[in-house]
């Protein structure tokens, strides 16, 4: 254990001193090394760290930050392969002969294409990310990217089995997930800029053996979406463990006011697309409509899903792309659940 | 960060979720469905490393023709921190990733070294109980006392009214939650997917009750269904009452959550 002290004290040190890596001031510091120090003042410290966290606020927030990252890495590290995959085996005609020419046609196909891709919007990012990449139109893609949590089988047999007396729900929610999907296709082709999507730059495959470039892919996705990831999961765990579920009362009362409350509660929550189903159903004392509005809010963003669509296509697509589709949803999802519900 | 570092930070995601997936650490803030998934993910980032570093080994070789040399990682270093730091360069193989990707090293950092527990009692306060309506309600299997998921009897109590419980001795496993009234809870958390969505399924305790009750501290109960019934202050939900006639403490079960 001494060992252990006297090897983490310069650590400690150093990093006060250099502060985040940055290896033109001071000594030059290579990530690695920063690693290393890092992993042994934790583990010296481990014992302070311990008791901080053991008030029961930070409990929470730890289990609940941790659940929310183990939870969605298995679907990221999916959505990385198949991005991978269309990356390397995918060629770029493919997507030219699969999709319409005319993006206007394109992104209904693309939306309803989201149905088949069996997991929640963490693995939608990546894979959309590879298909801008790979030339798609943008709008199709980004229609892609918000139908593909929303509507497909697994979300939609998880909805039914959450409202085993509501089946109009399901309904509901395919229509209004395929609806918003498509709308903001649209909206991105007669309004978008292309210079805001800026899908950041991989490593080229030139070069590269398939193994090196299938690798590099999926090295590359998990670090970029992962740090996001924890970003969102952070915000996630913070209101979610601090901010008390009865403000939730106040707002039941007004139909206005719930439907706004419950959307602003699903991009708070973060939860994965495959279980908002069983916590709308639980919210028993909003109106069918609010919970619908949850329903489809929640999959297309959250603050998860901000982090991640900031990391995948850069903060200024991410910061009008965000808003645009909380609008749209809104507006949409209600107007699905007058209609239906 | 550089390819050296980002093989170790994903090493150390695959390791832990290999980690969690492996025993019943994962229990704790997942569903046990998802254990095939997380082990799958935890052998590709543990794959993605090591293919990291194996390209990584060969690769410059090829590209300046360098012979392996003792260090081959040293100079390398040098050219990719620069980078790091100049974004402004051109570079044919770009090796940095944004910073941001460091952050993966906390949620590895609170999983192996702290090991937050299951949600508890705290998260049960302020969480309104929800109790999901069951299809339909069999008769009960033999047994007494009949040992049943704290969700079934409460489904039973709420939407039934009690009356395929009537007349048997159940016994139940939850932790001791304390209602903002004094009312002592037996709860249990349900989960869907991950600890984020947990809502509490709560039991009031009437009856031959302990007299010293701690909040978290988990109990088995024995008793039989009571009619009464009080409302959760949190959400107005129905809370089912259990007319207690024996209870023991008894440890953490691994499965904390009822799903």
């Amino acid at each position: 254990m001494t060992v252990t002290k006297e090897a983490a004290a310069p650590a400690g040190t150093a990093r006060q001193d250099t502060g985040p890596p940055d290896p033109e001031q001071g000594w030059r510091v290579s990530s690695p090394l920063v690693l290393t120090m890092l992993l042994l003042v934790v583990l010296t410290l481990q014992g302070p760290v311990r008791q901080a966290l053991s008030a029961p606020v930070m409990q929470s927030w730890t289990t609940v930050f941790v659940a929310v990252v183990v939870q969605a890495l298995p679907f990221l590290v999916l959505g990385v392969l198949l991005s991978a995959v269309l990356a390397v085996c995918v060629p770029p005609s493919f997507f030219a002969r699969a999709l319409p020419r005319r993006p206007a046609l394109a992104v209904p196909v693309a939306g309803v294409a989201g149905a088949v891709l069996p997991g929640c919007e963490c693995a939608s990012v990546p894979v959309a990310g590879a298909m801008v990449r790979r030339g798609v139109a943008p709008a199709a893609a980004l229609t892609f990217l918000l139908s593909a949590p929303a509507i497909n089988p697994v979300v939609l047999t998880a909805t039914a089995v959450a409202f085993p007396d509501e089946p109009r729900m399901v309904v509901a929610r395919f229509a209004a997930g395929l609806l918003v999907a498509c709308v903001m296709g649209w909206l991105w082709q007669r309004l978008g800029r292309p210079d805001l999507l800026r899908p950041k730059a991989h490593p080229s495959a030139e070069g590269q053996g398939r193994g090196a470039a299938f690798w590099g892919s999926v090295r590359h996705d998990v670090m970029h979406a992962g740090g996001f990831l924890v970003v969102g999961a952070m915000a996630a765990a913070t209101l979610k463990s601090f901010v008390p579920e009865d403000v939730l009362r106040l707002a039941s009362g007004n139909p206005v006011v719930s439907v706004l409350a419950l959307a602003v509660l699903a991009v708070v929550l973060s939860i994965c697309s495959e279980a908002d189903a069983f916590v709308a159903a639980s919210l028993s004392q909003f109106s069918l409509t609010a919970r619908l509005v949850f329903l489809v809010v929640g999959p297309m963003i959250d603050l998860k899903l901000f982090a991640l669509q900031a990391g995948a296509f850069g903060r200024a697509f991410a910061v009008r792309f965000a808003p645009a589709t909380f609008a749209v949803a809104v507006v949409l999802g209600s107007a699905t659940g007058a209609v239906l519900l | 960060m550089n390819r050296e570092a980002q093989a170790a930070v994903l090493l150390l995601t695959g390791v832990a979720l290999l980690h969690a997936g492996l025993s019943d650490l994962y229990l704790r803030y997942v569903k046990a469905g998802l254990q095939p998934l997380l082990l799958a993910a935890g052998a590709v980032l543990v794959a993605a490393a090591l293919a990291t570093v194996w390209y990584e080994l060969r690769g410059p070789r090829r590209r300046t023709g360098q012979g392996p040399g003792d260090k081959p990682g040293d100079k390398q270093e040098d050219t990719h921190d620069a980078h790091d730091a100049g974004h402004a360069h051109p570079h044919p193989h770009p090796h940095h990733e944004p910073k941001v990707a460091w952050l993966l090293v906390l949620p590895v950092l609170a999983l192996v070294l702290v090991a937050p527990p299951a949600l508890g009692s705290y998260s049960a306060a302020r969480t309104g109980t929800s109790v999901p309506r069951p299809f339909g309600f069999p008769a009960l299997p033999a047994g007494d006392p009949l040992r049943m998921a704290t969700v079934d009897y409460a489904g039973r109590a709420v939407y039934d009214r009690g009356r395929s419980l009537s007349g048997r001795q159940v016994t139940l496993t939850g932790f001791v939650s304390i209602g903002r009234d004094g009312t002592p809870y037996l709860t249990r958390m349900v989960l869907n997917c991950c600890a984020a969505d947990a809502r509490p399924v709560k039991i009031g305790l009437t009856g031959q009750v302990p007299p010293v009750l701690r909040p978290d501290a988990w109990l088995e109960v024995t008793g039989t269904y009571t009619p009464r019934r009080a409302e959760d202050p949190v959400n107005d939900g129905p809370v089912p009452f259990l007319d207690v006639s024996r209870a023991r403490p008894v440890r953490e079960p691994a499965e904390p959550y009822e799903g």
